[in-house]
């Protein structure tokens, strides 16, 4: 498949499932289990992402200059610092230890 | 005329669309980065249009996870889905509105729906909400990727790390309950662990598993749970993200 095919699938699927909340009836989740798992599912798949984004690299897991950018990022969070400036500081660590500070 | 509820919905809802709206920015900067031309980066952005979903897609695809890409970002869809439920009675669409508001629902127009006390200002915050986000994070999904384009090297500008934090600040409004810490923090070492032995994406989907098993058998849960509508288990509508 090319990167528009995977595109335009993903699009529609997302789509399509919000479509789906309007039409399926609201008992089918509207109890403490479905939500309870939807919002742990939610919460599961952004921790891996978390992960990946951080350590993946060729084969497998490499440590650099994310990992302090990472943290950076998450104690701007901590303070509720707005997501535009916490990303932005993450950029701004990473590129600076990789400029300066020999980071790879 | 209009009543303070309806103003007070007004003025939520803008000052959500302004915050959420930048950080479309960092999604179209992060987009071409991630080796996707602004075509693609803006399909996602006018047709997916759920953050969250948009930055899987896109940091699994550019790791070579392929279909992998695709899977992550309908399961993380699959919150709008319960949106979608409760905003069927708040909005009640008929029509051609009713594939417009499915699509605009998300985190952020659900939760400054749900965030007002009567069903006109409920209705205006989703609209108001909704709408202006969409426009307003396509506006910001196109700045960002022209200026991704004059950037090179992703690396070297650090968005590699802006990647990462992206979904930390997506995670931690999420992270207010032991169990959900518990979840994160159990299913980021379980996808670190498998990175080095399976392909690109299945890492993040096999992490999901966590999630599934502890939301279904409710380990670590509290005994005694609410039954409230909402979107998750956030309240206001107030500095949060998609």
């Amino acid at each position: 498949m090319t990167l528009w095919h995977l595109l335009l699938l993903a699009s529609i699927a997302v789509l399509a499932i919000k479509l789906l909340g309007y039409a399926v009836p609201p008992a089918v989740f509207d109890s403490p289990r479905p939500r309870r798992t939807l919002e742990l599912l939610t919460v599961s798949l952004l921790a891996g992402l978390v992960a990946v984004q951080a350590l993946g690299g060729d084969g497998g897991v490499v440590l650099d200059a994310r990992i302090p950018a990472v943290l950076v990022a998450a104690g701007l969070f901590a303070v509720r610092a707005p997501f535009i400036v916490a990303v932005a500081a993450a950029a701004v660590t990473a590129a600076l230890l990789r400029a300066f500070a020999g980071f790879p | 005329m209009q009543t303070d509820a309806v103003r007070r919905a007004w003025r939520e809802g803008v000052s959500v669309v302004v915050a959420t709206s930048a950080y479309g920015l960092s999604f179209g900067a992060l987009s071409i980065a991630s080796g996707l031309d602004l075509w693609q980066t803006m399909v996602l952005s006018l047709v997916m249009f759920s953050g969250g979903s948009q930055f899987a897609f896109i940091g699994v695809v550019a790791a070579g996870g392929g279909i992998a890409g695709v899977a992550s970002a309908a399961m993380l869809g699959l919150r709008n889905a319960l949106y979608g439920m409760s905003m069927r009675r708040v909005v009640q669409p008929r029509g051609a509105l009713l594939p417009v508001a499915a699509h605009v629902t998300i985190d952020e127009s659900t939760a400054v729906a749900l965030a007002q006390d009567e069903p006109r200002a409920q209705r205006t915050g989703f609209w108001v909400t909704g709408v202006g986000i969409w426009i307003g994070w396509n506006l910001a999904t196109l700045a960002g990727a022209l200026l991704g384009d004059l950037l090179g090297d992703p690396r070297q500008w650090g968005l590699d790390a802006a990647a990462a934090a992206a979904f930390v600040g997506l995670l931690w409004p999420r992270l207010k309950a032991r169990q959900a810490v518990a979840v994160a923090a159990v299913s980021a070492v379980l996808a670190a662990a498998l990175l080095p032995v399976l392909p690109a994406g299945m890492p993040v989907i096999v992490a999901a598993v966590v999630g599934v098993v502890v939301g279904v058998t409710n380990w670590l849960g509290p005994r005694h749970e609410s039954t409230l509508p909402g979107p998750g288990p956030r309240g206001s509508g107030k500095g949060q993200h998609s």
